[in-house]
C-alpha cells in the first residue's frame, strides 16, 4: 500500500511537472515561439476544465445512484458545441473585438458597461462558484482520505488537510494566474498546464475503464451483460430531471465564469471553435465512455457502504492494483487543480476589475494618472481575491459539512450560475434588452436560487425546518421546494423551471418597459450586429497635449515596456511623427479596450474618460463606477457632452453652409458677368445678320460696314472665349510652364511689337535699354502676354493728350521689377483694389476687352512665383511686375 | 401717337443697330449712353417709350426704372428693358419695379420692332 | 475560335456556383445538428420505464447505453465531418459561410 508520503510526493512532483509547463508555455509566449500553443488542439483540451473532480469522481457516483442521467451532464455542452455556430461563434467574436475579460465584463459592457451589474454578475459567480470549489476540495481531501485509511504510519485530519490543499491551490492559481497583466488577459502557461492536465485526467479515467471492462469483465459483452445484472440495469430516468439537467448543462457551459475565461478570453483565433465543435464532444464521450461499466462494477465488487464517488480510486485499490490507484489519484487531483485554478483566476478578474479598482480608484483623491501604480494594485487585488475564493470555499465544505453527494453540489452551482443566461442570451440577440432588465432578471433568478436551491442544500440550521415545510413567513406558497404551490416536483427541476421562467420573464417586461442609456444602446447594437461592424463607434476627442497624460496613465497600467511599445505603434499607424500619437477617437478607443484588459470595461472607460475630459466621466464621477445614482449622473453628462459635441457638428457644418453659400454667389455672379460679356457682343451680331438677312436696298456702304462690326463682335466673342479658357487653366493649376532662357529686352520688344498694332490710338513708349540687358530664366511667352496685356491697357486707358508709357526695370533684393507707368489719370483710389478682379473695368470706356487681361496676368504671375499690382502715387497708372530672383540670372 | 423712343444703352453696335431698324419703321430715336442722368435725360425727352439697357455705366437700369415709376406723370410711360444677363430673377425685379416688356439679348429685330410698336399703341389707348 | 475560348470558363463558373450552393446546403446541415441531437437525446423518454410495469418490460441498461452513446458518436461525426469540410472550403474560398446569419 502506497503511504501517504509518496503520495504526497507524487503530488508535489506533478505539480512541480505543471509548473514547468506553464513556465515554458509562458517562455515561448514571450519569445513569439507560440504557433503551436495556439492551435485548436490545445484550445480543445484547455475547454476540458469543464471535466472537474464532480465529473471524473462524482459520474461515477452519479451513475451508481441515477443509472444514464449523469449523461445529461455532458450532453447539453456537447449540443452547445455542435451548434457553435449560432452562439459561441458570436460570443467569442464580441470577446475578442471588445477585449472582454470575464462573464462579468461582457454584461457590463452590453449594457452601456454598467458597473453595478458586473457588480451583481460578479456576486453571483462568486456564491454560484463557491460550492463547486468546495467540491473540488472535498473530492481531493476523500481521494487522500482513501489512501490515509490504508497507511497506519500517519494520523490524518480531513480539516487540516482541506486547509492545506486549498492553499497549495491558491498559491499555484496566484503563481501563474496574477504573474503577469496582460491586456488581453491571455495565460498561455496556464492553458498548457490546463491542457496537459486535460490529457492526464483522460487517459487516467480511460485507463481505470479498459482495467474495469478488460481486467475484471471479461470485455464488452461481458461487461454489458453485468451492466443488465446491476441494480442499475434498466432505463430508468425521470424526464424531468432529463431534460432539465440538458439545459442546464448547456447553460452552465456557457455561463460559468472558468468556461467563459478558456472559451471566449483565452481563445486565439475564432476558427479554433470550429475544431473544438466536435473535439470536446468527443473528449466528453470519451470522458463518458467508462462511467456506467465503472460504476455497475463497482456496485458489484465493492461493500454497500463504500462510496461510489470513490469507484474509480476504491476498484483499483480493491484490486490490488495501486499503480493504477496513484494514476486515477493524480486523474483527480488533475481535475480538481485545473478547475479551481481557472475558476479563481476568473474570479479574482471579476472581482478586481469590478469591485476592487472602482473603489480604490474612488477612494484617491487625484485622478488615475497622477495615482500609484494601478499594475500592482490590480496584482494585489487578484491575489488576495484568489485567497479569499478559496477560504470561500473551504468554509463552505465545512458549513455543508462536507456530506452531501457531489453532483448534487455541481448542479446547485450549475442552477446558479444559469441564472446569468437570460441576461446573457437577451444581450447577445435582442437590441432591446436593457441594463434594468438585465438586473431585475438576474436578481429575481438569484433570489430563487437561493432560497429554493442553495439554502436549502447547505443544510442544518441556514434554513429552519418550519420554513421548508410551511413556507417562508408561514406562507404557504413560498415552500423552498414547493413555490407557488406546486408541489412534487424535483428540488432540481423545480428551481430551475420558477428561476429561469421567472428571471426570462422578469428580464422581458423590465427590459420592454424602461428605456436604454445612449451608450446601452450603442453597445447593444454593437453586440448583437456584431459581424456588421466589429470594430465600434463610441467617440471618444483629445487633444494632443492629452496623449502624455494617457501615456502616463498607460504605463501605471500595462506596464511601462508595453505601454511604449503600444503607443509607438499607435503612432506609427497614424503616419508618425514622434513618439506619442495623436489621441484620435480610433486611437482612444483601442486603448480603452487595451485597458479594459486589465481593469474592466466601466474602470478604463472612466480612467480615459478622465483625462480626456468632454466626452464623459468628471473627477468625482469616478465614484460613478461603483455606485448607481453617480451612474446616472455619468450618463447625463455624457449626454450633455453628446449634445456639446452636435452643437459643435452644427456650428461647423452652418460655416461650411456660408462658405459654400459664397462661393456660390460669387460663381452666380461670375457666371452671370460671363453670360452679359457674352450675350453683348453676340446682340450685334444677330440684330446685324438680321439686317443684312431682312433688309432690302442696302447701299454697299452699309452692308461693308455692317458686315465689319459683325466681324469684329465675333472677334471680341473668340477673344474673350479665348481668355476665359486661359484663365481657367490657370486658376485651375493645369497650366504647363514652358520654361527657356532669353533677354528681358526681347521680351519687352516682342510685347510691344505685339501690343501696339499700327492702326491703335499713338502711344509713346519710353524704354531703358540698359536696365534690360539680363536674362531671364521663365516662361517668357507667358511672362510676354502680361506685358502685353498692361501695354495694351495703357493705350486704352491712359487719358492724357499725348499718351506715354514708361517702362522701367531694376533689381531689389534679389528680385527683378519691371514697372509699368504711364502718363494718364490713372486708376481711382476706390477701384485700385478690384482692378485684378474678373470682369473689373474701370470707368465709362467700352475698350473692347472683358476685363479679365489683368485677372489673367495675376494668375500668371503667380504661377511664375512672382507677382503683379498697382503702384499707387506714381501720377499715373502704374503696375509693378516682379519676378522671383531664382527667375533670372546674373545680368551679362 | 407719338412716335419718339429714347434708347439708353451703352453699346454703340447695339445703338447702331436698333437705331437703324428703328428709324427705317418711321420712329425718331434719341440715344443717350450714361446711367447717371438717364432720369433727367427722359423727363427733358417725353419720348413716347424708352428702350432700357439693365447694365449702364453710372447706374443700373433697374435703378433707374425705379425712379422713373416714381414720378408721377411717367407711372405708366412704356418702358422696355433689355439684358444680356441671362437670370430669372432680373426678370422678377423688373416686373416688380414696373417693367412694360422684358427681353434678354440677343433678340431677333423683327420682335424688338413688334414690341415697340405693341407698347405704343397700348399707352396711347389708354 | 472566339466561341471555342469563350466556352470553357463560362462551364467553369456553373460548375462553382453549384459547388458553392452544395456547401451552403451543407452548412445549413451543420447548422442544424444540434437540433437533431437534441431531438434524438429526447426519445428515450419515450421508453417504458422500469419502475411502472413488470421488469422485463423495461429497456435494459444496456440498449440505452448504446442508444446514447451511438447517437452521440453520429452527432460528433457528423460535426467533425462539417467541421473539416468547412475548413478545407476556408482555404478555397475564404471562410465559407462566414458572410450572412
Amino acid at each position: 500500500m502506497a503511504s501517504l508520503n509518496l503520495l504526497l510526493l507524487v503530488c508535489f512532483g506533478y505539480v512541480a511537472l505543471l509548473f514547468g509547463v506553464a513556465f515554458a508555455a509562458d517562455r515561448m509566449a514571450a519569445k513569439g515561439r507560440s504557433t503551436w500553443l495556439r492551435s485548436p488542439l490545445v484550445y480543445t483540451l484547455s475547454l476540458s476544465i469543464y471535466c472537474t473532480a464532480w465529473t471524473f469522481y462524482g459520474a461515477v457516483g452519479y451513475a451508481a445512484r441515477s443509472g444514464l442521467e449523469f449523461v445529461t451532464i455532458y450532453l447539453g455542452p456537447t449540443l452547445v458545441m455542435v451548434g457553435w455556430w449560432w452562439g459561441l461563434r458570436k460570443l467569442v467574436r464580441i470577446g475578442r473585438s471588445q477585449r472582454i475579460t470575464s462573464i462579468a465584463d461582457l454584461l457590463s459592457s452590453r449594457y452601456g458597461k454598467s458597473n453595478v451589474l458586473a457588480i451583481g454578475v460578479t456576486i453571483l459567480a462568486v456564491i454560484g462558484v463557491t460550492p463547486y470549489i468546495s467540491l473540488q476540495l472535498q473530492s481531493i481531501t476523500l481521494s487522500f482520505s482513501i489512501f490515509a485509511e490504508a497507511d497506519p504510519t500517519r494520523g490524518y485530519h480531513e480539516d487540516s488537510s482541506v486547509i492545506w490543499v486549498a492553499a497549495g491551490l491558491a498559491v499555484f492559481a496566484i503563481l501563474f494566474g496574477t504573474r503577469n497583466l496582460d491586456a488581453n488577459e491571455r495565460h498561455h502557461g496556464v492553458v498548457m498546464a490546463i491542457a496537459l492536465e486535460a490529457v492526464v485526467k483522460l487517459v487516467a479515467l480511460l485507463a481505470v475503464g479498459i482495467f474495469v471492462v478488460w481486467g475484471l469483465s471479461g470485455g464488452v459483452a461481458g461487461t454489458l451483460a453485468r451492466i443488465d445484472a446491476s441494480p442499475i440495469g434498466h432505463w430508468r430516468v425521470d424526464g424531468g430531471r432529463w431534460t432539465a439537467i440538458t439545459f442546464l448543462a448547456a447553460a452552465a457551459f456557457v455561463c460559468l465564469p472558468r468556461m467563459f475565461q478558456v472559451m471566449v478570453v483565452e481563445n486565439d483565433d475564432e476558427r479554433h471553435l470550429r475544431t473544438a465543435a466536435w473535439a470536446f464532444p468527443f473528449y466528453l464521450l470519451l470522458m463518458s465512455l467508462f462511467v456506467v461499466p465503472i460504476a455497475a462494477v463497482g456496485l458489484d465488487l465493492m461493500p454497500a457502504w463504500e462510496n461510489p464517488d470513490l469507484f474509480v480510486l476504491t476498484v483499483p485499490l480493491s484490486q490490488g492494483r495501486e499503480g493504477l490507484a496513484m494514476l486515477s489519484f493524480i486523474g483527480g487531483f488533475s481535475s480538481a487543480t485545473s478547475m479551481v485554478i481557472v475558476a479563481a483566476m476568473a474570479l479574482s478578474t471579476m472581482l478586481s476589475n469590478h469591485v476592487v479598482m472602482p473603489i480604490w480608484l474612488s477612494s484617491r483623491k487625484q485622478g488615475a494618472s497622477q495615482s500609484g501604480d494601478v499594475r500592482k494594485v490590480v496584482l494585489l487585488a487578484r491575489r488576495v481575491a484568489i485567497g479569499g475564493i478559496m477560504a470561500l470555499g473551504v468554509l463552505y465544505f465545512q458549513l455543508s459539512g462536507g456530506g452531501a453527494a457531489l453532483a448534487a453540489i455541481g448542479l446547485i452551482s450549475f442552477a446558479g450560475v444559469a441564472q446569468i443566461l437570460p441576461a446573457l442570451v437577451g444581450g447577445l440577440y435582442w437590441r432591446g434588452a436593457t441594463r434594468t432588465g438585465a438586473l431585475a432578471g438576474l436578481g429575481i433568478g438569484f433570489a430563487i436560487w437561493l432560497f429554493s436551491l442553495l439554502l436549502p442544500g447547505l443544510g442544518n440550521g441556514l434554513l429552519s425546518s418550519k420554513v421548508m415545510a410551511e413556507g417562508l413567513f408561514g406562507l404557504g406558497w413560498l415552500r423552498p421546494h414547493a413555490l407557488f404551490g406546486i408541489e412534487g416536483l424535483d428540488p432540481i427541476v423545480h428551481c430551475v423551471l420558477w428561476s429561469l421562467t421567472l428571471n426570462t420573464m422578469v428580464f422581458c417586461i423590465v427590459s420592454l418597459a424602461s428605456f436604454p442609456s445612449p451608450l446601452e444602446r450603442l453597445q447593444g447594437a454593437q453586440f448583437v450586429n456584431i459581424y456588421d461592424h466589429s470594430a465600434g463607434p463610441r467617440g471618444w476627442t483629445g487633444s494632443v497635449a492629452q496623449s502624455e497624460d494617457l501615456m502616463v496613465m498607460t504605463q501605471r497600467i500595462l506596464g511601462a515596456k508595453d505601454a511604449r511599445a503600444l503607443f509607438q505603434r499607435e503612432a506609427a499607424l497614424q503616419g508618425g511623427r514622434g513618439h506619442l500619437p495623436e489621441p484620435t477617437p480610433a486611437f482612444l478607443e483601442r486603448l480603452e479596450r487595451q485597458l479594459a484588459g486589465s481593469v474592466g470595461a466601466a474602470t478604463a472607460h472612466a480612467m480615459i474618460g478622465q483625462i480626456v475630459g468632454g466626452s464623459s466621466v468628471s473627477v468625482q464621477d469616478l465614484l460613478a463606477v461603483a455606485d448607481e445614482s453617480a451612474q446616472m449622473l455619468e450618463y447625463s453628462s455624457k449626454l450633455e457632452a453628446q449634445s456639446a459635441e452636435l452643437s459643435r457638428t452644427a456650428g461647423k457644418l452652418r460655416e461650411a453652409n456660408e462658405k459654400l453659400t459664397q462661393i456660390s454667389l460669387q460663381k452666380d455672379a461670375f457666371l452671370s458677368q460671363v453670360s452679359h460679356e457674352l450675350r453683348t457682343p453676340m446682340t450685334s451680331i444677330r440684330a446685324f445678320s438680321e439686317i443684312l438677312r431682312d433688309t432690302e436696298g442696302l447701299s454697299q456702304e452699309e452692308k461693308r460696314r455692317y458686315a465689319a462690326i459683325i466681324h469684329d463682335e465675333a472677334v471680341r466673342l473668340t477673344r474673350l472665349l479665348n481668355d476665359l479658357l486661359d484663365l481657367s487653366v490657370l486658376e485651375s493649376g493645369q497650366v504647363s510652364l514652358n520654361v527657356s532662357s532669353g533677354p528681358l529686352s526681347q521680351v519687352l520688344d516682342h510685347a510691344v511689337s505685339s501690343a501696339l498694332p499700327g492702326d491703335g490710338r499713338a502711344l509713346t513708349i519710353h524704354r531703358n535699354r540698359e536696365g534690360e540687358e539680363m536674362t531671364l530664366r521663365s516662361d517668357l511667352d507667358r511672362l510676354a502676354q502680361v506685358f502685353i496685356n498692361l501695354i495694351a491697357n495703357a493705350q486704352k486707358y491712359c487719358d492724357a493728350d499725348k499718351p506715354e508709357l514708361r517702362i522701367e526695370t531694376r533689381v531689389e533684393h534679389d528680385r527683378l521689377l519691371v514697372d509699368f507707368i504711364d502718363n494718364g489719370s490713372g486708376v481711382p483710389v476706390d477701384s485700385q483694389a478690384l482692378v485684378f478682379e474678373k470682369f473689373a473695368r474701370v470707368g465709362a470706356e467700352k475698350a473692347g476687352g472683358a476685363g479679365l487681361g489683368l485677372a489673367i496676368s495675376r494668375e500668371i504671375m503667380e504661377r511664375l512665383g512672382g507677382d503683379i499690382r498697382y503702384l499707387p502715387g506714381q501720377g499715373g497708372g502704374a503696375f509693378r511686375v516682379v519676378l522671383p530672383g531664382r527667375g533670372k540670372m546674373a545680368a551679362e | 401717337m407719338g412716335r419718339s423712343v429714347l434708347l439708353i444703352e451703352d453699346e454703340p453696335n447695339i445703338i447702331e443697330a436698333i437705331r437703324f431698324l428703328l428709324t427705317r419703321d418711321g420712329w425718331e430715336v434719341d440715344t443717350h449712353s450714361d446711367g447717371t442722368d438717364a432720369v433727367e435725360k427722359v423727363r427733358a425727352g417725353r419720348p413716347d417709350l424708352v428702350i432700357l439697357d439693365m447694365m449702364l455705366p453710372g447706374r443700373s437700369g433697374m435703378d433707374i426704372l425705379r425712379d422713373l415709376r416714381g414720378i408721377d406723370d411717367l407711372k405708366t410711360l412704356p418702358v422696355l428693358m433689355l439684358t444680356a444677363r441671362g437670370q430669372a430673377r432680373d426678370r422678377e425685379m423688373a416686373e416688380k419695379a414696373g417693367v412694360s416688356r422684358f427681353m434678354t439679348k440677343p433678340f431677333s429685330n423683327a420682335e424688338v420692332m413688334t414690341a415697340v410698336r405693341d407698347l405704343v399703341a397700348q399707352a396711347s389707348k389708354s | 475560335m472566339s466561341e471555342g475560348a469563350g466556352e470553357p470558363p463560362g462551364a467553369k463558373v456553373v460548375f462553382l456556383e453549384r459547388q458553392s450552393y452544395r456547401r451552403r446546403r451543407l452548412m445549413d446541415a451543420a447548422r442544424l445538428l444540434p437540433l437533431l441531437g437534441a431531438g434524438l437525446f429526447l426519445v428515450p423518454l419515450l421508453w417504458p420505464e422500469a419502475e411502472g410495469g413488470p421488469e422485463g418490460e423495461a429497456v435494459t441498461m444496456s440498449s440505452a447505453f448504446l442508444y446514447v452513446f451511438g447517437c452521440w458518436a453520429a452527432l460528433i461525426a457528423a460535426a467533425a465531418v462539417f467541421g473539416l469540410s468547412a475548413r478545407h472550403w476556408g482555404r478555397s474560398e475564404g471562410m465559407g459561410g462566414q458572410g450572412r446569419d
